[in-house]
């Protein structure tokens, strides 16, 4: 019983009484915890355990692996250098119509990221609103390269960043950067040399988030940037395809795919599972 | 106003800050190493005048002049000032060095110098081996000084500070306070001081000016200010017993709102409207009415009774409303409680009275 295991936390479910076991709710919940974790622990036992690291040095899985950090490691450092601005023009100028721009920045976040793909070609492929004139100009087509991996991943990945900065950013005390200001700090230095590295955990949090997002990333990536071994194929798509191929290399991905997930949410434990 | 003439004002503003449901306007002129404190109750509008002038906040109206320059509409990084707020707002992130060093590198000093500079501030605060810690590893009153160190660290001519004291504890409080009065004594601009607490007003500065619903209310000395109020409120602040009324010759009667009919008889002759003060220990208790003498004795009730200090101080009413400081041996051979009926006598000297 959780009241005797756990004689310091059982302040509340001192009331819960072994005879009074609230089966109709303890059951389908049971049931939810094992839904969620059955499939990793059937990932982990299927796992090619003694094959696992001849697996990740063979040519397919170690392309895959390399494109994938490469390119969500990029994304995430594109969706800092604008999403952090961004971010600061949400929670700390009064622009008028900001509500609508929170909303649009926000959109990617629910938007089913194959739709994404496709509203990227429409707009940045070759004969796309934007793309056209791009190749047109300079004879250069975005999509289907790395660089479309990137955008693709910037797109759905850069709004974590800039909701989690801007929640930093409203949480610091306004205060300090006045003390700054009275200092003779301009607001470009208020926000390099205070702002900025008061909500530093923030942004680190935001930047973990993106690049775990920008990792995953498939939907959106295959519609704008393809399936191309060595140069668009990330690991969610390789793992995709080499379920058909050889469910092995398949499962060794996404192996590597899990234990990112584990470390990101060991990384971020205090800000999402710190709950009292 | 004590202040000098026109020329030798280091701040001469008019600060009118209007907003909904407040409004700020109050005159302000300091002199060269001048200490002025702005004293009031919480809302009185002290820390918007302090904010306005370091250009935190917008004026309505007016002007903010610092030795004669113009900095009205100037942003905040560009003014003349230090400014020392009420819980210090020390960087978290940077070391207490680096804390007091922002000021110099922000306007543009190298780092080596506005380093040293910064070693040299915190030796003259007395915290030479604080240089590398954080600031919260610091005690308030070391936290105080640094804040005033990194205030002065710009050179300012205009130094403000927000309620220095009132993140202290009490114990603290009295030490910081000495120090700080001597940091202000070498300071050579001048200083605005905002404080609800009279004691601070009294030991820092050299002028009070009494904010009370964003207007000035009272200017003048420290001492001034304590011996004769004018408000209700710097009366309960300084403790002293206030009155209005007409005078007439020795006798004054007092107004409606201070006690309908009552006399006062006072030393020296004086007419029309005025204040009269005294303070609680000039009161005297008496069981049985005193025998005939040139004082004030007024037939009262017992109120309430409160320890105050290393005495005891009784609430009286009646035809006027009198706070009587006695000694726990006097309380003792009264007998006095909430109710009892006493006679409350103050000498005709011990009347301050002044024009209202």
């Amino acid at each position: 019983m959780p009241v005797s295991s756990f004689p310091e936390r059982g302040r509340r479910s001192g009331r819960l009484s072994a005879g009074r076991v609230p089966w109709l709710l303890v059951l389908p919940a049971l049931l939810g915890l094992g839904f969620l974790v059955l499939p990793l622990a059937g990932l982990l036992v299927r796992a090619p355990w003694s094959a696992l690291g001849a697996r990740l040095l063979s040519a397919g899985v170690r392309d895959a692996l390399l494109l994938s950090l490469g390119t969500a490691t990029a994304a995430t450092a594109v969706s800092l250098l604008l999403g952090v601005p961004l971010a600061w023009l949400l929670a700390r100028t009064g622009f008028p119509g900001r509500r609508v721009v929170r909303a649009l920045v926000t959109v990617p976040l629910v938007l089913p990221p194959v739709v994404g793909g496709v509203a990227l070609l429409l707009v940045l492929g070759r004969n796309g609103v934007l793309g056209r004139y791009l190749y047109e100009w300079t004879g250069y087509s975005l999509p289907f390269t790395t660089a479309a991996v990137v955008v693709a991943q910037v797109f759905v990945a850069m709004p974590f960043l800039v909701i989690s900065v801007e929640g930093a950013l409203r949480g610091v005390d306004r205060r300090y950067e006045e003390a700054a200001a009275t200092l003779g700090a301009t607001r470009w230095t208020v926000f390099r040399r205070v702002t900025l590295p008061m909500v530093a955990p923030g942004v680190l949090a935001g930047a973990v988030l993106c690049w775990s997002r920008a990792l995953g990333e498939f939907g959106a990536t295959i519609m704008f940037a393809g399936n191309f071994p060595g140069r668009t194929q990330t690991m969610p798509l390789a793992v995709y395809l080499e379920m058909q191929r050889s469910p092995e290399a398949a499962i060794v991905l996404s192996l590597v795919l899990l234990a990112v997930s584990v470390l990101v949410l060991v990384l971020l434990r205090d800000r999402w599972t710190g709950t009292p | 106003m004590s202040s000098g003439g026109p020329g030798a004002a280091v701040l001469d503003a008019h600060l009118v800050v209007r907003r909904p449901g407040f409004g700020l306007d109050v005159r302000l002129r300091v002199a060269p190493g001048q200490v002025l404190a702005l004293l009031g109750p919480n809302g009185a509008g002290k820390s918007t005048a302090l904010r306005a002038l370091a250009g935190l906040v917008p004026l309505s109206e007016g002007h903010v002049l610092v030795d004669g320059a113009d900095v009205t509409t100037a942003p905040a990084e560009r003014r003349p000032v230090g400014m020392v707020f009420q819980d210090y707002l020390l960087f978290p992130h940077l070391s207490v060095v680096e804390n007091v060093a922002f000021g110099p590198r922000c306007r543009g000093v190298p780092a080596r110098r506005a380093r040293r500079l910064a070693l040299d501030l915190l030796a003259e605060a007395g915290l030479d081996g604080y240089a590398a810690a954080r600031p919260g590893a610091l005690s308030g009153g070391q936290q105080q000084r640094v804040a005033l160190a990194r205030a002065l660290a710009v050179r300012p001519r205009l130094l403000l500070l927000d309620e220095p004291m009132a993140a202290l504890d009490a114990h603290t409080r009295v030490s910081v306070r000495t120090q700080l009065r001597r940091r202000l004594a070498a300071f050579a601009g001048a200083t605005v001081l905002v404080t609800h607490d009279p004691l601070d007003a009294m030991v820092l500065a050299d002028r009070v000016l009494v904010l009370e619903g964003g207007a000035a209310v009272q200017e003048g000395s420290p001492a001034e200010v304590a011996r004769r109020p004018r408000t209700g409120y710097v009366a309960r602040l300084v403790g002293v017993n206030l009155y209005r009324g007409r005078a007439s010759g020795t006798r004054v009667r007092l107004a409606a709102s201070s006690g309908e009919g009552a006399v006062l008889t006072v030393a020296e002759s004086v007419e029309g409207e005025v204040f009269a003060a005294f303070p609680p220990r000039a009161v005297a208790l008496y069981r049985e009415r005193p025998a005939g003498s040139p004082r004030n004795v007024w037939p009262l009730t017992v109120d309430g009774v409160e320890p105050f200090g290393d005495r005891v101080r009784v609430h009286l009413t009646g035809v006027l409303e009198v706070n009587a400081d006695i000694t726990a041996a006097a309380l003792a051979e009264l007998a006095l409680s909430p109710g009892v009926r006493v006679w409350a006598g103050v000498k005709a000297t011990e009347v301050e009275c002044y024009p209202a």
